[in-house]
């Protein structure tokens, strides 16, 4: 019992320093990206969503690698553990979050700088794919049954999904290149030289966002363990009340 | 292996040779689909042409749920599958006879299909071998991923709603893939479809492959 609470009391204090550190990096980001950082010579404050778009994105394709990492995991014989299916879910749940987020940023950029709110770029394409295959994920694992069947199924339907990105991503590249001409990127965005503060706050927007991502996994990954032991006390007091009821008869 | 594949095969099509559902229902409704699509599109043949190897594959893709959903309730019923798995059938066995099974139902409408779409919205075929290479190998992975998700849902309750939204993302490829060799084989190109026929190929590879791997597993808990 003690052991187990010093456990908790551990896993607390990371959580603890990672939400901390998450927070931080966070302000700084929105400091430096709002304030710090010099306007863009021809986009002007439009260029301001550089710090928090691509860092989203870069987060949910660790979401998503995680995911699949998790699912081999808990599917190879040897290191088969529930646990390793409650990384793959809180994973795929924030991974679908921050896509959901990469999309929802990525319009807002596209606006202005296209002057539409979608376009059928491959990148754009293939994260909206990405969306609804692990919207499709989820929806799968909410589908209630035996926690081990569950997660061998959840598992493979991860790796069936991971293994589509790539020929999806080819076959929407592929589509664009023989369909049209390329898609009318703003010429100024690879022209634009990046000023020393916006490389940094890029940077530090990378590790925020990572940061963020440990940090929420954590804490559904730790929520998910909390669901079960519920579940388990509940089904264990259950069969405790039947058999008292079945002693006083 | 093939042996067991082979029996599994001519069981599943006497099934269907003996209640006709795919003659009857999964055929017309794909006919009923191009149809739709026609009035949706509008009577204007420069708008039809172009649009049919999308619309083709569209009604392929959707009747296809309902063969994979077909295929995999006759498993379910009376404990059928339990019966292959105690009678010591290879589930690899098995799935590449239901595979075989059902892409030979789904090649049977395809044909139909296709021929209807022709007549409907007006095109004229050409390049036949690459019309029919693409498609035999694109329903070979549209089938294989559809069984793949058709038993992973088998013991859930709401196997019917949720086996669309699982299976089209991850065949969009197929669709992207098919149009464009029909396309390139409409309009006589046919050297400019057959990257896109690798990719179908590639497809159809990995996701047997997956199939023939896991479908023991993904049988135990169905």
């Amino acid at each position: 019992m003690h052991r187990f609470g010093q456990a908790h009391s551990r896993a607390d204090q990371i959580q603890r320093s990672l939400g901390l550190s998450a927070l931080v990096g966070m302000v700084a980001t929105i400091w430096l990206g709002l304030f710090i950082t010099p306007p863009d010579q021809f986009m002007g404050d439009l260029v301001r969503l550089i710090y928090i778009h691509p860092p989203l994105a870069w987060v949910a394709f660790i979401a998503y690698g995680m995911n699949f990492l998790a699912s081999l995991a808990y599917l190879w014989p040897r290191t088969r553990d529930l646990r390793w299916d409650q990384l793959a879910g809180a994973s795929a749940e924030v991974g679908v979050l921050f896509t959901g987020l990469t999309l929802v940023t990525g319009s807002i950029w596209g606006r202005p700088a296209w002057g539409t709110w979608w376009t059928w770029d491959p990148l754009l394409t293939t994260t909206a794919l990405l969306f609804v295959l692990y919207l499709g994920y989820l929806a799968l694992r909410r589908v209630p049954d035996d926690q081990e069947l569950r997660a061998r199924r959840s598992a493979i339907a991860a790796l069936i999904a991971f293994i589509d990105v790539p020929i999806v991503y080819f076959a929407v590249l592929w589509w664009k290149s023989l369909h049209q001409a390329p898609t009318v990127l703003n010429p100024t965005t690879h022209k634009t030289y990046i000023h020393g503060s916006m490389a940094w706050t890029l940077l530090l927007g990378f590790v925020a966002f990572t940061l963020t991502y440990a940090w929420m996994v954590m804490i559904r990954y730790r929520l998910g363990a909390i669901e079960t032991r519920a579940l388990k006390t509940q089904i264990s007091s259950a069969l405790r009340d039947r058999q008292l009821e079945g002693s006083h008869e | 292996m093939i042996r067991d594949a082979l029996h599994i095969a001519r069981k599943d099509l006497r099934i269907e040779w003996r209640t006709r559902v795919t003659a009857y229902q999964v055929i017309p409704f794909a006919v009923v689909i191009i149809v739709l699509f026609g009035f949706a599109l509008g009577p204007d043949p420069q708008r039809l042409e172009p649009a049919a190897p999308g619309v083709f594959w569209l009604a392929v893709l959707l009747a296809s749920v309902l063969g994979v959903q077909r295929s995999v309730a006759i498993e379910l019923r009376e404990g059928a599958i339990d019966g292959l798995r105690l009678a010591g059938f290879d589930p690899a066995g098995i799935f590449l006879g239901k595979l075989c099974a059902l892409s030979g139902q789904l090649v049977i409408l395809e044909v139909l299909l296709g021929v209807v779409t022709a007549i409907v919205f007006q095109v004229s075929l050409a390049s036949f071998w690459l019309l029919i290479v693409a498609t035999l190998v694109a329903t070979l992975g549209i089938v294989a991923v559809g069984l793949l998700y058709g038993v992973l849902l088998a013991s859930s309750r709401v196997r019917e709603t949720l086996l669309p939204l699982l299976f089209f993302p991850v065949i969009a490829p197929v669709l992207i893939a098919g149009t464009k060799t029909w396309q390139a084989a409409i309009a006589k190109h046919a050297s400019t479809g057959l990257g896109w026929l690798e990719l179908l190929v590639a497809f159809g590879v990995v996701y047997c492959c997956i199939g023939i791997v896991s479908f023991g597993p993904l049988m135990e808990d169905a």
